[in-house]
């Protein structure tokens, strides 16, 4: 196919989601009128970022630039990429949601989003930039076969760019409903459409710029939010928790640990699914290869970790001032019952907030933004989940490095077009699901597939190919399973009565299961190329630490 | 990538006495911190499964606000300053440490 045909085909899709777009669902437009300011602001921010990307692709040339954005972005353009793509829709609106539902339960959730970043840092990310080319598979099988561990890294990635594709498209599709009261499916074809025009034209410069803008326009938003909601309590968080209390069900068990994580083994196995998760997310690991050396990557792990850190606790604040300001506010639920169904569903309560504190001005104005999330952070998987096809899996295993610049960029391009339709069938498929606990579930399979892996290539000298294999099919296979027989989906989707797994996050046991079996098979294989393998490890070692080698790769 | 085993550029780099002082020390300063964090966040994580009730005592008397929070805010506040901590000295003494080694080593 070539880009022309890419591009029609888009256009095409566009086209068809028009006629939907202007019928709307009359239904959902008595609820929540049109409101033409927000429209206003999306469109701009639609079209400004179809300009970045209309100038981006005159700068997209090479599969650097189309992967990696040359290797030019600065440390601190970068840690707001990064802080970006954390700050996700599924962060503001699940965070601030559960805060809004659980109180203390819902910081607590927050603290275990944030403190994998340090860890990232200290044990990760110079070596993710003096090792890695485009992708983590790289790293994964910088010494180890290329085609078997190219092959399984790839599919990593791509599992967990699926999952994490579900909660944003599921994002998008609420916010939209209840923005533009427009059917959930077209909301959800439209947020694919922009996805794949970004990535497919504009690659990684497009996908960093967009990421940036929104990632400035989305702190200002939650900031100015936050000073609204603190004026209205005097300026007082005691306040803002007094009338908290008054107003939950739960009244004051809000202020501490409750039942969300009151099982130990789930909140454990919870917390090392964000923990190690965080650090296997490709989408994030992608954007270590877009900055020029280790000292930049180290600077924008620092910047990043800083704007998530911040925006976490202004969501926290959000959260808790909702439970008063929206949830004693009949006009938020439906059918005005307070304490019943909130318009839009549960993960609207931020969204409410906005409407309640800055009027109809600034719901559309934090709406617009929020899809504006969505859109830049689904577009940083469909480029992550692109190279994994284009670069490893046809590039690298299928025709084994032959594959021109030229093949391998049309490649991308046409598996970004996939990664789009598939994200809005997947979108469609999980609409009903809280976007909070999918994300743990994303989590929870980076964590026991890429995470074991990564890390072992990098800091254990016997991980041979053998055991790397085992391992990382041990967890993905344990990982899908477990979520596949717990609450989210055997339940919820499948409609069976009771999940036959208790907990909500498998990290606890297929990770730990991963690493065993890793550690036992590589043990194990006496094979020649193992011993070649473990040989190799000592020449990784120096790169890795002095990044010697590396910086001829970002050149090219 | 493509790298053969064992290239002599490596092998002198491995060799180099600042080589081995470079990756003891990194490696120390990213243990320490790393202990840090993950000691904090999961003794915390543990009070939040085993023994909740300390974390709902209020900040002071009067106070509705639970100990909790600062506790939270900490944790992430905490986290943070270290970050800062890995990335002045590694961008600091560590990054002077290696450029001298690459070009040792590269001459």
């Amino acid at each position: 196919m070539t880009a022309r045909r890419i591009l029609l085909t888009a256009a095409a899709a566009t086209l068809f989601a028009l006629p939907a777009l202007a019928a709307g669902d009359v239904g959902q437009l008595e609820k929540q009128p049109v409101n033409l300011s927000a429209i206003g602001m999306f469109l701009a921010f639609v079209v400004m970022t179809l300009g970045i990307t209309y100038w981006a692709a005159s700068r997209t040339r090479s599969t650097s630039d189309f992967y990696t954005a040359g290797g030019g972005i600065t440390g601190f353009q970068n840690g707001l990429a990064i802080a970006g793509d954390y700050m996700s829709a599924a962060t503001l609106l699940g965070l601030s949601s559960l805060v809004f539902a659980k109180g203390y339960d819902g910081f607590v959730y927050t603290i275990s989003f944030f403190v994998g970043w340090p860890i990232i840092l200290f044990l990760l990310a110079e070596r993710l930039r003096n090792l890695g080319h485009f992708t983590f598979a790289d790293i994964a099988s910088y010494r180890l076969d290329q085609g078997k561990i190219r092959t399984f890294a790839a599919i990593g990635s791509l599992t967990v760019v699926c999952f994490y594709l579900i909660v944003q498209m599921v994002g998008a599709g609420q916010l939209i409903k209840l923005l533009f009261g427009l059917d959930y499916n077209v909301a959800v074809i439209v947020v694919g459409v922009l996805m794949v025009v970004y990535v497919t034209f504009g690659g990684m410069i497009a996908t960093t710029w967009v990421q940036i803008i929104k990632a400035v326009l989305l702190l200002g938003a939650g900031v100015i939010l936050c000073f609204l909601a603190l004026s209205r309590f005097g300026f007082s968080l005691e306040a803002i928790a007094t009338s908290a209390i008054a107003s939950h069900k739960d009244g004051v068990k809000i202020m501490g640990p409750g039942t969300l994580l009151a099982d130990p083994v789930s909140a454990v196995s919870l917390s090392l699914g964000l923990l190690f998760g965080t650090a296997a997310l490709p989408h994030i690991m992608m954007r270590f290869f877009t900055v020029p050396n280790a000292r930049e990557a180290r600077k924008s792990v620092f910047y990043a970790s800083g704007f998530i850190g911040f925006f976490f606790l202004i969501i926290c604040v959000l959260g808790m001032a909702a439970i008063t300001i929206v949830g004693t506010d009949p006009q938020f639920f439906e059918g005005g019952k307070v304490g019943g169904k909130l318009i839009g569903g549960g993960n609207m309560p931020v969204m409410h907030l906005a409407k309640a504190l800055g009027g109809d001005l600034f719901l559309g104005f934090l709406s617009a933004v929020a899809f504006a999330t969505i859109l830049a952070v689904v577009s940083g998987l469909a480029l992550a989940g692109a190279s994994a096809i284009a670069h490893d899996l046809y590039a690298r295993v299928i025709r084994k490095g032959e594959a021109t610049e030229r093949e391998e960029m049309r490649v991308s391009k046409i598996a970004s077009l996939v990664l789009g339709v598939l994200a809005v069938v997947l979108g469609i498929a999980f609409e009903k699901q809280n976007v909070a606990f999918l994300v743990g579930l994303t989590f929870g399979v980076a964590a026991s597939v890429n995470f074991p892996v990564l890390i072992l290539s990098m800091y254990w000298k016997g991980l041979t190919t053998r055991g790397a294999l085992a391992g990382g099919i041990a967890g993905l296979i344990s990982a899908v399973t477990l979520v596949i027989l717990s609450n989210a989906v055997w339940v919820v989707v499948l409609n069976n009565p009771k999940p036959i797994f208790p907990y909500e996050q498998p990290a606890l046991f297929s990770m730990t299961l991963a690493f065993i079996v890793t550690i036992i098979v590589s043990k194990l294989d006496s094979s020649a190329s193992a011993r070649a393998e473990r040989d190799a490890f000592e020449d990784q070692f120096v790169r890795s630490q002095t990044g010697i080698g590396a910086a001829a790769a970002a050149k090219h | 990538m493509h790298s053969p085993a064992n290239t002599p550029v490596y092998e002198r780099v491995r060799r180099n006495p600042k080589f081995q002082e470079l990756v003891r020390q990194r490696s120390r300063l990213a243990l320490v911190l790393s202990a840090v964090v993950l000691v904090g966040y999961y003794s915390f994580m543990m009070v939040v499964a085993f023994a909740p009730d300390l974390l709902h005592k209020p900040m002071s008397d009067g106070s509705v606000l639970s100990v909790g929070f600062p506790i939270g805010a900490g944790i992430i506040i905490l986290s943070w300053l270290l970050t800062g901590v890995y990335s002045h000295f590694a961008n600091g003494r560590f990054q002077d440490l290696t450029d001298e080694i690459t070009r040792e080593t590269l001459q």
